[in-house]
């Protein structure tokens, strides 16, 4: 995995993302709506110990990934203007690995492209997660937030490792 | 051409790319074939996994040329 931070027009970051940064960029006087959603680190009942998410993409795909996608929420929203990060590495519970912004001049706009850029990420934006616990063990799960690799330890087939929805 | 592996594959594989010769015409799929052939780990990866050449996913049918960037993506779970 590379070590070097990403370039400034990167939509990938390896530290904790500026909320204030994004926020600028969709900031706008003809906006009067902005939504934020952030997807943080879980370790809920659901979970068994998460204590980070280790992180990792096909760098070159996401960036070009994230162009088209928000290419695609430019042409159903053309007044809303939207900013994106994915951080990636080795992310602690209740931090954010996606933050998305979006402003539009109405509220309905800014909630339903915000929603829109989120949904799109999960379907087509080649990023991959492996839980790591507090048992030491370290599991890849699927987009549904259950493992995909057998841990050491048994797990039962109702308990699911999880993130953010 | 190229082919890379990501996330779980690469652990599987026991390597994040490899370089892989077919004579064409050839499709995404007859990559999967041949580098489930040629890589030992790589037998247990799906038969139809999701895939990417140059940078965009792909169905398995589509056509690769010399050159190409071949992409085998695990289950996409970002977010």
């Amino acid at each position: 995995m590379r070590n070097a931070e990403f370039s400034e027009m990167s939509y990938l970051t390896r530290s904790p993302i500026s909320l204030d940064a994004l926020l600028a960029e969709v900031s706008s006087p003809a906006c009067g709506g902005t939504c934020l959603f952030l997807g943080t680190v879980r370790d809920g009942p659901d979970e068994q110990g998460v204590t980070a998410i280790e992180y990792s993409a096909y760098e070159e795909m996401v960036q070009v990934e994230f162009g088209r996608l928000l290419a695609d929420a430019g042409a159903r929203w053309p007044e809303a203007r939207i900013a994106v990060r994915h951080r990636l590495g080795t992310i602690p519970v209740g931090e954010a690995s996606i933050a998305i912004a979006a402003a539009a001049p109405h509220r309905a706009q800014a909630f339903e492209a915000c929603r829109y850029v989120i949904e799109e990420v999960k379907r087509r934006v080649p990023v991959w997660k492996k839980e790591l616990r507090v048992d030491g063990t370290e599991v890849w799960v699927d987009p549904h937030g259950r493992p995909t690799s057998s841990p050491p330890v048994p797990l039962s087939a109702s308990q699911r490792g999880g993130t953010h929805d | 051409m190229r082919v890379r592996f990501f996330a779980r594959y690469a652990e599987l594989v026991g390597r994040s790319e490899a370089a892989v010769s077919l004579s064409l015409p050839a499709t995404v799929g007859d990559v999967v074939r041949r580098v489930r052939e040629d890589f030992p780990g790589a037998r247990a990866l799906p038969e139809r996994p999701l895939a990417a050449v140059n940078l965009k996913q792909v169905r398995l049918d589509a056509r690769v040329q010399d050159g190409d960037e071949v992409a085998l993506l695990p289950p996409i779970a970002g977010g």
